[in-house]
């Protein structure tokens, strides 16, 4: 393709500059917040360039550190343990219905698939794992319910299903087990899917607030996203009803608006450099579970 | 009539095979179980829905109420105002997003170099946001007294805005967010579609002359096509179900914007948080199902008697 400057190539670039700052405009606009001083929020309220650099938001938020922390405590486990669990599970589901020899193959196929069409909605499942298998205040209600997701599985299966069939049928010319197989043979050709679809459950987890917002009450196990959104409303709930708390509750203890946006520069900041690495993963998988067989 | 013994030897022989692929079984084991407990024992659970549920009597104690669970909901303004938002909003998301998303992909082709490296990046970011942290973004722009907007009203000499509480700027502002979030990633992957189609086509169309809005209309759309229509379908399909954390967290769940900011999904998820009326709210979700269900089936026969090739299954 030519290489050469043009009018209409001068455009195009324009057109993307112009949308590079206009998605980065409002992220900015928090970092910025973050790094703006209290006396100057009240006053002047949220602006791109703050009039005076500060870190007192950060120091509030490092002298108390200790809900952050048990905060990335617990998404870290979570992303972790569930990670690890959800792969193993996606590519033994994946592998054997990629298995074209495997006779009950079509059956499970629609059984695992016929999810993503139609559910049970909300309510019995909140009924579920609160009243059934009792594991609502627990790290479970955070991990088990995303094990098994079937777009990942189709992505899997995909995957899968082009890896030669001749491989497995000399395998177990050879005498090697199925298990033996899946584990030595299969996963090792797998890697490139195994690292995609890892990724997304990762980020899955990593991102996850809406099995905290469901289930967890306590404090003990709230993940970093449902800490963002509580310290968000509970800010709201105090600067809005400021005249009934007034002296019930004490307000120092509340971090500030700046320790709020730096707050949430410092749960969600380190993932913006670590996940934009593997950019081409997030689109290969998208584009894999997006076809037909 | 099979006789007895026959159908006999038919459990035999099914048990004989089962036994020689008792390995794979076991592989699948794991996912049957977990489907069978969180995706179709729950469908047992959907029976709260034509029940007058209550806490002490349990699921299979309450008593029916036949369908008063419905008459009851599609009796109510609120049915018609959350189908309404929540269709009519998804409806212009996949619009937008389809055709702003076809439109940079095809704009990314003619700029190819190093610097769509860069450009890619920053398109891919507020993927990588949580709806929560998203949350803070609007807030920094919405809030009252200190939001960047009401600073800009003021430094302007109007009078600012109670975005929290004004109903009528949210069918702007959702789409904003919506698009801002995701359409980066749409791009991308039709970007991606694009790389695939062999540089031949093009070579052939320059030589005999094609301009570059001949390329793109009569190349690179129709070769997209197959995967326009597969995410168009998909979405389509879940157009009965909201991005629950965009209509949650951006409008903060003020309850002054219900109006223009409730959804199917906030709207269930709120009335089971508030232990209103869960056999209402069980019909609602019931509702959502079938309807989602309808659609995906018939968008894919659709696609199916246009092109075979297209569809889902």
């Amino acid at each position: 393709m030519e290489r050469k400057w043009s009018w209409s190539r001068g455009v195009i670039h324009g057109i993307f500059l112009v949308l590079s700052i206009a998605i980065i405009a409002p992220m900015w606009l928090v970092v910025s917040a973050s790094f703006t001083a209290e006396e100057e929020l009240i006053l002047s309220g949220y602006s791109f360039f703050p009039q005076e650099f500060s870190m007192q938001g950060y120091e509030v938020i490092l002298q108390y550190p200790v809900d952050l922390i048990r905060a990335y405590g617990v998404t870290i486990l979570v992303t972790i343990a569930g990670t690890l669990a959800s792969i193993l599970l996606t590519a033994m589901t994946g592998y054997v219905l990629a298995r074209k020899d495997f006779r009950y193959r079509r059956m499970l196929t629609f059984y695992v698939f016929f999810t993503m069409i139609f559910s049970s909605g909300l309510v019995p499942f909140y009924m579920l794992v609160t009243k059934y298998l009792h594991i609502k205040d627990t790290v479970w209600a955070l991990i088990i319910p995303y094990l098994l997701n079937p777009f990942y599985v189709l992505i899997m299966k995909g995957f899968m299903d082009k890896l030669p069939h001749e491989m497995i049928e000399s395998g177990k010319m050879d005498g090697a087990g199925e298990w033996r197989m899946f584990f030595q043979l299969i996963l090792p050709l797998s890697a490139p899917a195994l690292a995609t679809v890892s990724l997304f459950i990762s980020f899955a987890y990593w991102n996850d607030w809406w099995l905290g917002l469901l289930f967890i009450d306590n404090e003990q196990w709230v993940p970093l996203q449902l800490l963002l959104y509580r310290t968000m409303s509970s800010i709201e709930f105090i600067a809005n009803n400021a005249q009934y708390v007034d002296g019930l509750v004490d307000l120092s203890k509340f971090p500030s608006m700046s320790a709020r946006m730096a707050l949430a520069i410092v749960g969600a900041g380190p993932m913006m450099f670590i996940f934009p690495l593997f950019r081409r993963f997030f689109v290969a998988g998208l584009t894999i579970g997006s076809l037909k067989e | 009539m099979m006789q007895p013994a026959k159908r006999f030897s038919k459990w035999k022989h099914e048990w004989k095979m089962m036994k020689r692929q008792r390995s794979l079984l076991v592989m699948s084991a794991p996912a049957i179980l977990f489907k069978l407990i969180f995706s179709y024992l729950p469908l047992i659970g959907l029976v709260i829905a034509f029940k007058s549920y209550r806490y002490d009597l349990g699921i299979f104690g309450s008593d029916w109420n036949g369908f008063n669970n419905f008459t009851f909901f599609f009796t109510s303004q609120t049915a018609w105002i959350i189908t309404r938002n929540t269709v009519l909003y998804n409806g212009a998301f996949i619009l937008l997003t389809t055709v702003c998303a076809l439109l940079l992909a095809i704009l990314l082709r003619e700029i190819m170099g190093r610097r769509i490296q860069m450009y890619q990046t920053v398109l891919f970011l507020p993927h990588l946001l949580s709806w929560v942290v998203v949350g803070y973004i609007a807030l920094a722009i919405f809030e009252p007294g200190k939001g960047l907007l009401h600073q800009l009203a003021l430094s302007m000499g109007e009078q600012p805005v109670a975005w929290y509480q004004e109903p009528k700027w949210w069918p702007l502002i959702l789409p904003l967010f919506h698009i801002w979030k995701s359409v980066g990633l749409s791009a991308l992957i039709y970007f991606t579609g694009i790389l695939g189609i062999h540089p031949s086509y093009y070579e052939a169309a320059q030589i005999d002359g094609a301009s570059k809005w001949q390329l793109a209309t009569k190349i690179t759309i129709p070769m997209l096509m197959p995967l326009v229509v597969i995410l168009f379908l998909v979405a389509v399909g879940g157009i009965f179900r909201a991005d629950f954390g965009l209509f949650y967290f951006i409008p903060n769940d003020s309850s002054f914007l219900y109006s223009t900011t409730d959804v199917i999904d906030t709207y269930v998820y709120r009335s089971l948080k508030n232990i209103s009326d869960i056999g209402m709210t069980a019909a609602v979700g019931l509702y959502q199902s079938v309807v989602g269900f309808v659609l995906v089936i018939s968008a894919n026969a659709l696609v199916r008697r246009i092109n075979r090739d297209n569809s889902m299954w």
